[in-house]
């Protein structure tokens, strides 16, 4: 329906003289955008795309990095930092003459009570701080201010600094204004019910408005630090419809559009007046296969699966420009991600394998698929690429959150799903393909190895080890280890590394689409 | 959803027994059918809400968090009790006035349906009246008309309103009139650059508009309004003539219309007076009906415009199990098909004088 559709426009468009094209305003900035994932504003809580985009425009964190290279951290809110001798202990000097949007200067008490407030509040989130030994009963000793200009963190061991350093990049350790904060809270509740709609803190941008599945503005910060953005005002429309998004844009009522599918984005690039801009981003695209379906946990079985995917054919068609082929699970641009590509399509090997297996004549199994573009696509390429092996592949198909309760309670053969990374450094990942600390129904931490019942004891050592090593050259090889064993054996089938892209009008420049979705910026955007 | 209403007893609802003066019995009744009509239509969404293979958690807390956050949550939002204890603690909130929080939105329910609701009655209204305007007299032209050419083109362009999906009539209509042609303005119930100037005060952004002075906004507003409210309204029209072309078929075949044409009345008269005028209560109840369907909101074409309506928030929280949102919004709807239900049978009365 949706492919016809915009053959049509294409076709109507080509005949059909250019339209009259209208124009924004040259101070600010349109974009249509799917934004429907937001519920709340409160960076403690936020764990959503759009919403982390939000917060990345929105809020400063201590520290950053460049999105073109992640490698590259340096100080935000925070002008320098120390690590002692024991590796334990970060000793931050807040940067001066900062001030929040509500005039109020900003202090290292500030950040400590940003830090502090997010693990005691618990959202989502909050493991990527507390798995460094905060807990609500201790933070106030661990993080605190020790003077109006220097914070001081003390995490349990002395783990390799980039990994609380990239987890001080995250979404959750923005700083937010702890007057402001404070004077609206409720019932101990550190201002949380207040924050979910409002804003307190300092960056770029400021909240103007937010009205949920319709639209979010946000004013220009005209005293930040940095320097004020060029664009005085943003206006992020909810726009559901992909080639509703490409009117907008061609008619020039829109910046910028976010949601374009391959044939939308061809006509993109066909038009002089447009242009197509791609970020790699890291969410991971695989499929998970259940070790509890007797004969996916077969190691030969699932070798023969990963030969039985048409990577390139799809790259070509129906993921073209919106994911790359990728097999390990650390995404390119994390340090020590493996680019090895080993498997390709091939039939007559996997057919092999299953045989060895014990399988010959294939055997059938069932995959939960969430029923949106691009997935169900490729659900359907596979389904065809495992018949060529015999494997009789049945795809159920279902609502987002509907295959994901399924999934998670671990009632599924296979799972085709997306993965993105919670912060920059490699634990994110390895934390949920590579560790299965507890394999038992009840266990504490439930990570994507639990999910699909793989119980892995010995990688999850090696996994765990990792984190504390604190030299980056070695710590990098054990991440190409780990990688080459889960390539060779697990039962994830890493298919792709996603892409994000958008078509923005040739007059708008500088909009970064960076590697986690808390740098997709505005900052240098300009239009003229 | 008729309320049938027993005005010589109130039989039905128990009251027969009382003696009571008879207006009060009758406001009585109704009041207690409304009220089981509104218990059963929650029970039922509740149980299906809650039947649904979704868990509400997981919209809430996302895909990552760990174990002991979400049951934290399942906690927060009473998950963990037994089901009809869940039930009878919505109710009883309901009944004080509180609808409960979003989970989706972070709002209170009753404060996201004041913001989607009226953008929906607006599109509903205008697309209405649009059907009935236009629909009636195509529908009596048909009848009149019937078997010639007049009557082939109605009830082809009724059929074509029929059969074609709203999402692809929306699209088209969006690449001819705003893409190609330009007359129209493109998604979206303001141009961008308006966003946020208004103050909702009702939610309707042409009275709003209207209410501040801001006549700019008001002719965008109304110009954003054209295109959905002409593709509804095309549906409405399809349905509405199809019915009057119908009910007037058989008013024209009745004696009494030969007999007027006898008498010399004039050809127009016997056709929009005498006719048209005996159809009009039937025809009360299939504009009712539309109308309320319309007010249900329309997911389809609000994804296509852009048009942050009631459907399309019914449909949101439904898919994130949001059940304070999905009940808040279905009682909404309730409310809708049973108020403008009493109000045909009030126009019943005005238009019949044999219900008088």
């Amino acid at each position: 329906m949706r492919k016809l559709f915009a053959c049509v426009v294409a076709a109507t468009m080509a005949v059909t003289a250019a339209p009259t094209v209208a124009e924004t305003p040259r101070d600010t900035l349109v974009m249509a955008f799917q934004i429907d994932d937001i519920i709340t504003l409160d960076p403690a809580e936020i764990f959503e795309f759009s919403g982390a985009e939000y917060a990345g425009n929105t809020y400063d964190r201590l520290i950053g990095y460049d999105p073109k290279d992640v490698s590259n951290v340096f100080g935000v809110a925070a002008e320098s930092w120390t690590i002692s001798d024991d590796g334990k202990t970060y000793t931050f000097k807040m940067r001066e003459g900062v001030t929040f949007a509500s005039g109020n200067p900003m202090t290292a008490e500030d950040a400590a009570f940003s830090l502090q407030r997010a693990i005691i509040l618990d959202k989502s989130p909050a493991f990527i701080l507390t798995q460094f030994g905060f807990t609500p009963d201790n933070v106030a000793d661990k993080i605190r201010a020790t003077d109006e200009m220097t914070l001081v963190i003390e995490t349990d061991q002395a783990y390799a600094p980039t990994f609380l350093l990239y987890c001080l990049t995250a979404t959750i350790s923005s700083i937010v204004d702890k007057k402001t904060v404070m004077a609206n809270e409720k019932d101990g509740d550190l201002g949380h019910e207040w924050l979910r709609t409002n804003y307190a803190g300092v960056g770029p941008f400021k909240l103007r408005q937010w009205r949920p599945n319709e639209s979010l503005l946000l004013d220009r910060n005209d005293d930040y630090w940095g320097g004020a953005p060029a664009m005085k005002r943003v206006i992020i429309r909810h726009i559901v419809e992909p080639s509703a998004q490409q009117l907008l844009l061609e008619k020039g009522d829109i910046d910028i559009a976010r949601n374009l599918g391959p044939d939308q984005l061809d006509s993109v690039r066909s038009n002089g007046d447009l242009y197509v801009q791609v970020g790699v981003k890291g969410a991971i695209y695989y499929l998970g296969l259940s070790q509890k379906h007797e004969a996916l946990s077969n190691p030969k079985v699932r070798q023969a699966l990963k030969y039985l995917v048409d990577y390139k054919g799809m790259e070509g068609t129906i993921v073209r420009d919106l994911m790359s082929v990728h097999q390990a699970f650390l995404p390119r641009g994390f340090l020590g991600a493996l680019e090895d590509t080993p498997f390709t399509l091939d039939v007559s090997k996997a057919k092999q394998l299953l045989a060895e297996a014990g399988y010959p004549d294939g055997f059938k199994v069932t995959m939960d698929t969430r029923n949106t573009s691009p997935i169900m696509d490729m659900a359907q390429s596979i389904q065809a690429t495992f018949a060529q092996g015999g494997v009789d592949l049945e795809i159920i198909p279902g609502d987002g959150k509907q295959t994901l309760t399924k999934y998670r309670a671990r009632n599924h053969d296979i799972y085709i799903g997306r993965w993105g990374p919670d912060y920059q450094d490699p634990h994110t990942n390895a934390d949920t393909f590579a560790r299965n600390p507890d394999n038992s129904d009840d266990a504490k931490s439930k990570p994507l190895a639990w999910r699909n019942s793989w119980d892995i004891p010995d990688m999850t050592q090696v996994a765990n080890a990792a984190i504390l090593e604190r030299d980056p050259a070695k710590r990098a090889e054990m991440y190409l280890d780990i990688q080459k064993a889960h390539q060779a054996t697990s039962p994830f089938v890493i298919m792709f590394q996603q892409a994000e892209v958008a078509g923005v009008r040739a007059d708008t420049k500088g909009f970064i689409i960076g590697p986690a979705f808390d740098d997709n910026r505005y900052y240098d955007v300009t239009k003229n | 959803m008729t309320i049938k209403v027993d005005r010589e007893s109130g039989a039905g609802t128990g009251l027969s027994g009382l003696s009571l003066p008879r207006p009060l019995r009758v406001i009585l009744s109704v009041i207690v059918t409304v009220g089981l009509t509104f218990l059963g239509l929650l029970f039922v969404t509740f149980i299906i809400g809650r039947v649904v293979p979704i868990d509400p958690v997981l919209a809430i807390v996302g895909d990552r968090a760990p174990e002991h956050v979400i049951e934290r949550v399942r906690q927060e939002l009473g998950l963990d009790l037994p089901l009809y204890e869940q039930f009878a603690i919505y109710v009883w909130n309901v009944l004080q006035g509180d609808l409960g929080n979003s989970v989706l939105t972070a709002n209170p329910v009753l404060e996201d349906i004041k913001r989607v609701f009226p953008a929906t009655l607006e599109l509903a209204t205008v697309a209405t009246l649009l059907g009935v305007l236009l629909g009636v007299p195509m529908g009596v032209l048909a009848a009149v008309y019937q078997g010639r050419w007049p009557d082939q083109v109605i009830r082809v362009v009724g059929l074509l309103g029929y059969s074609i999906p709203v999402f692809w009539l929306g699209l088209m209509g969006l690449l001819l009139f705003y893409a190609t042609l330009d007359w129209v303005p493109g998604p979206g119930r303001l141009n961008f650059v308006y966003d946020g100037f208004i103050d909702p005060v009702t939610g309707v952004m042409l009275i709003d508009a209207a209410m501040a002075g801001e006549w700019d906004i008001f002719w965008n507003a109304a110009s954003h309004l054209i295109l959905p409210a002409s593709i509804l309204g095309y549906f409405s029209l399809a349905y509405i003539s199809r019915m009057t072309r119908s009910f007037m078929l058989e008013q024209l075949s009745q004696e009494y219309i030969t007999t007027a044409r006898v008498k010399g009345v004039k050809e127009w008269r016997v056709i929009w007076v005498h006719a048209l005028g005996n159809v009009r209560v039937p025809l009360v109840t299939v504009i009712a009906l539309s109308y309320a369907n319309l007010l249900e909101g329309s997911v389809l074409t609000e994804i296509v415009f852009a048009w942050p309506g009631l459907g399309f928030y019914l449909t949101q929280s439904l898919l994130n199990a949001d059940m304070n949102a999905v009940l808040g919004a279905t009682m909404v709807v309730g409310a809708v098909f049973i108020g403008i239900n009493l109000l045909s049978d009030v126009l019943y009365r005005v238009l019949d004088p044999r219900a008088r």
